[in-house]
């Protein structure tokens, strides 16, 4: 173990910093599972110390040939010696029921600070639901005009609670981004709530917690933070309809869309697209990441991964759509258009 | 002058006693074996299989996990291999290997000649062969289960889970846990009402304490997983009951909290056994009385009941309210508690004995030093807060893998070398032990150790790959080197089985200097476990002068005669006598095996299975005259 020492200090620094790590917090709630989990571990630190310090001088005393007493014929220590082990042993006891008690008191303490019912007025309501294997995002609001639909990536604003209303349209999910919160469940026919705040700017991924079957481990996504305005920026454009293609080609790459099987999982406001299956599109030319987390959104990985979908993420419920030859290029640079 | 002529009525008597209770020759007399030992030796070699197996998987993981992005499994394959290397670790390892040193050990340390219900024993066994060979048997169907091992609706529900895989892991629950509800009903009865004369509830063997426990719990949370799997899940998916499918109106939680119920003391079936060796070795290897005996049987009954009220704490992130919460983090916390006084007692004892480090020794030194660790994490997950980021994680991976092997394995293998020499007559070679010891401990920790920070860093359990650029490279390829270590101190520790069986140094009836009663009988022990059995009068009998052991002169030589004592103080109650070996044992599990097989491709299989079922036990229990009884 002592021979790994540097190479896990070099792993701990990689991990501890990720864009996907519960040891940096970046909002309160984080923050405040991250300080109990400090606390959790430095007392098991000193108490695994203490246990196999023991077992060290239990091991020391054979090899000095301490003995105090013969125990050839009782198999016995003197009574004397049973009455201290008596005391330490009741007390080491009673020491641990004091120090779970603790425990379990700052563990519910915690709790209720970090439960919905702790959340701060003026939240931001954002449905998220599990799909196999995808997230699709919905940013509610009272006036139905101003409901955005989205996917696999979420900005929120920092400083603002952010009320993440989850269920799954498939099997059961979990809601997870570690630097800002433990998971929740997403679970079909129930909803989950719990709130998220991002007090820095920062991209931080998220990625499902809950095994959903073969590509379980290609369900992740993004929750961008930013400062107020800048969101507000982005709202506003994810409230206007999808980009109207300005040139040919990408006129050529809309109807290749709307002709093709494309329509009947996905949509793009303003066209007629319409399908539920798959991840909204409307906007898609603005998010950084296809298949969900997969790949980075560049023209390239697009292309592969609407000419084999199977190939990038294997048993995924996005067919193969055959298309003309030359309809392909089109078609890439109308979707990345939709900024 | 005298001498002689004792020493050939002696000779004459246990040459009955052997005509009386050997065990039968020949295929089929293997098929009507009834007797404790070898069943219990059935088992454990059974059990071992199945943990190569498992292992086997375990290792074809990590290979895949090694680097990031590796295609050396496809994500399909992955689910497979994972979920058979829980089911097979769980249902097929670790519950029957338990299972198996329980029905070994336990009439030898009580001091009787066979379990109390010896057919059903050999039932028992059949059944959890059936089931083992029925899971596995779906590698050449293309039903491997891939839904996890706990098989959460709705996928493993019939939409999300097409194919026979997750049938086939419903059934298999179905045989196993019938097999574990035999051995409960077996050794309970058998601790409890076949002890010898003098040994009263405050001198039962830790060992026994522990199997008698264990066995209790089975009676309470197997059903609850046959329930959930055979009953709910099985019938949503060939019959369409809709008891969790949520599509329909079913609830996906019940299933859970189900599930769960059985899956939460599942762990302290596995491990309670083990405590039961850890003190059982300790005491022997400090060569002084364990300290705090009371202590560690209250100890192991709190266990008992505590692990029943815990078992929300796999589903804190599904979103039930906070109050109930709040009492499953102070249940999952206090459990510590009974832990830590058995800790603590054992850490006494060592401290004031006289320690002979013997190869089983080192194996509970590493017990200590991981499942403390383990139990550590483990407080740390019953904190809501905290579990709610370290939930489905590798962090959870690392604490189990700690919790079990550390808490479970590692006192099994150090308890295997201890009693190695009373199965076989021979001990094991010590410096391979303790050889195989470094190597699977080096091994254990580099695989395990790195998974509480790659959970912490976010990496998801059941995940087949993971992309790069996360931080999460070097912890897996580390986890994978470990693996690959712990395979080669299996290989060590098998390589000194197989040799010590043959050449291993003759042991003598207790090469220890062990305490309680199975190191007065022979190395390996007669069919018929004691010549006259013994009566006792503390809990350290083999540590008294045994040539004046006090033994119960009258029962019958000539059939398989055992002393049923009182529950409390062991008086002797009546002589009772238990049956010869019989195939029916395994006519039935045939009949059934047939049945719950078919079952899986359609309904009306179940009535082939009750036929059939039928017709092996009326076979097994059709009267016979003159009663069989009498030799």
């Amino acid at each position: 173990m002592r021979r790994c020492t540097l190479p896990f200090l070099f792993f701990l620094a990689n991990i501890a910093f990720g864009q996907q790590s519960a040891l940096d917090p970046a909002g309160p709630q984080a923050g405040r599972i991250r300080s109990l989990e400090s606390l959790l571990f430095g007392i098991s630190v000193v108490i695994f110390v203490g246990v196999i310090g023991t077992l060290a001088v239990a091991l020391f005393r054979r090899r000095r040939g301490i003995q105090q007493e013969p125990l050839e014929s009782t198999h016995r220590p003197s009574a004397q010696t049973e009455r201290k082990l008596l005391v330490v042993v009741s007390s080491l006891s009673a020491v641990s029921l004091l120090i779970l008690f603790a425990l379990i008191v700052v563990s519910v303490v915690t709790g209720r600070e970090i439960s919905i019912k702790s959340l701060p007025r003026d939240s931001l309501v954002v449905e998220v639901t599990g799909n196999q294997w995808w997230w699709s995002v919905r940013y509610l609001d009272d006036n139905t005009q101003r409901i955005i639909v989205t996917a696999n990536e979420i900005h929120i604003p920092t400083g603002r609670p952010v009320v993440i209303k989850g269920t799954s349209h498939d099997v059961i999910h979990s809601f997870w981004v570690p630097n800002l919160h433990g998971k929740r469940d997403l679970i079909p026919s129930r909803v989950n709530t719990e709130w998220i705040q991002a007090d820095r700017p920062g991209r931080f991924r998220g990625q499902c917690a809950e095994f959903c079957g073969l590509q379980h481990a290609h369900m992740a996504f993004w929750v961008i933070a930013e400062p107020p305005a800048q969101f507000e920026a982005w709202r506003r454009q994810q409230l206007q309809p999808a980009a109207e293609p300005s040139d040919p080609v990408r006129l050529r790459g809309q109807q290749v869309f709307l002709n093709n099987a494309c329509v009947l999982c996905h949509t793009i406001q303003g066209t007629t697209a319409a399908g539920q299956n798959g991840p909204d599109l409307t906007h898609f030319g603005s998010r950084q990441t296809i298949a969900a987390g997969t790949l980075p959104n560049t023209i390239g990985n697009l292309g592969g991964w609407i000419t084999d979908p199977q190939t990038v993420k294997p048993g995924n419920h996005m067919p193969q759509v055959p298309l003309a030859p030359g309809d392909e290029q089109p078609l890439l640079a109308y979707l990345e258009g939709l900024k | 002058m005298n001498s002689s002529k004792t020493q050939f009525a002696e000779l004459q008597q246990t040459d009955e006693l052997e005509q009386t209770w050997k065990e039968p020759k020949g295929f089929l007399g293997s098929l009507a074996v009834v007797g404790h030992k070898e069943i219990g030796k059935r088992y454990i070699v059974t059990a071992f299989i199945f943990l190569l197996l498992g292992g086997l998987e375990a290792l074809l993981m990590r290979l895949q996990l090694a680097f990031p992005e590796n295609t050396f499994l496809d994500p399909g394959r992955y689910n497979q291999i994972f979920t058979t290397h829980g089911t097979t670790m769980m249902f097929l390892f670790a519950v029957p290997v338990m299972e198996g040193m329980g029905i070994y050990l336990v009439p030898l340390m009580v001091g009787t000649r066979n379990v109390a219900f010896p057919r059903l024993n050999a039932f028992g066994y059949w059944m959890y062969l059936a089931g083992g060979l029925f899971l596995y048997a779906g590698t050449f169907f293309h039903a491997l289960p891939d839904a996890g091992w706990f098989a959460y609706p709705p996928l493993s529900g019939p939409q999300f889970s097409p194919g026979k895989g997750v049938d086939v892991w419903a059934q298999m629950i179905t045989f196993t846990e019938v097999s574990a509800l035999c051995v409960a009903v077996e050794l309970i009865v058998t601790i409890l009402r076949m002890r010898a004369p003098g040994m009263t509830l405050n001198r039962i063997p830790m060992f026994c304490w522990s199997m008698l426990v264990q066995s209790f719990m089975i009676i309470f949370a197997m059903p609850a997983v046959m329930i959930a799997s055979s009953v709910m899940l099985l019938n949503d998916r060939t019959i369409g009951t809709h008891f969790v499918n949520p599509a329909e109106g079913g609830d996906p939680l019940l299933y859970q909290h189900i599930f769960w119920f059985f899956g939460h003391p599942e762990v302290y079936i596995i491990f309670l056994p083990a405590l039961g060796m850890v003190s059982s070795m300790i005491e022997t290897f400090s060569r002084r009385h364990l300290f705090g005996y009371p202590a560690l049987v209250l100890a192991l009954v709190a266990n008992g009941f505590l692990a029943f009220g815990l078992w929300v704490h796999h589903m804190f992130a599904t979103g039930l309210p906070q109050v109930g919460e709040a009492y499953f983090t102070a249940a999952s916390m206090m459990i510590a508690i009974t832990s830590g006084v058995q800790i603590f007692c054992w850490l006494a004892t060592l401290c004031t004995g006289r320690l002979r480090t013997t190869t089983a020794l080192h194996f509970v030194f590493g017990f200590i030093f991981i499942f403390v660790l383990g139990g550590l994490t483990g407080v740390m997950v019953a904190s809501i807060p905290f579990d709610l980021q370290a939930h489905d994680t590798y962090f959870v991976v690392a604490h189990f893998h700690y919790v079990l092997i550390g808490g479970a394995l590692f006192p099994l293998f150090g308890g295997f070398h201890y009693w190695f020499p009373k199965f076989t007559g021979r001990l094991m070679d010590e410096r391979l032990g303790k050889c195989s010891f470094w190597i699977l401990f080096v091994g254990f920790n580099l695989t395990f150790f790195p998974m509480h920070f790659l959970g912490l860093g976010g990496m998801p359990r059941r995940v087949y790959t993971y992309s790069a650029g996360m931080g999460w490279e070097l912890p897996n390829l580390l986890a994978t080197v470990g693996a690959l270590t712990i395979a080669v101190g299996g290989i060590v520790f098998i390589a000194n089985v197989m040799r010590s069986r043959r050449h291993g140094e003759i042991a003598d009836p207790n090469p220890w200097e062990g305490a309680s009663l199975e190191w007065e009988a022979a190395s390996p022990p007669k069919s018929y476990n004691f010549p006259r059995l013994p009566a006792v009068d503390n809990l350290w009998p083999a540590w008294d002068d045994i040539s004046k052991r006090t033994v119960i002169e009258g029962l019958s030589d000539d059939r398989r005669e055992i002393l049923i004592t009182s529950l409390n103080a062991a008086e002797p109650h009546h002589r009772h006598t238990l049956p010869k070996p019989s195939i029916w044992p395994f006519v039935t599990t045939l009949g059934l095996g047939i049945g719950l097989t078919g079952s899986v491709i359609a309904f009306s299989w179940y009535y082939v299975a009750a036929a059939l079922g039928a017709i092996g036990f009326i076979g097994w229990f059709w009267p016979r005259r003159p009663l069989e009884f009498t030799s």
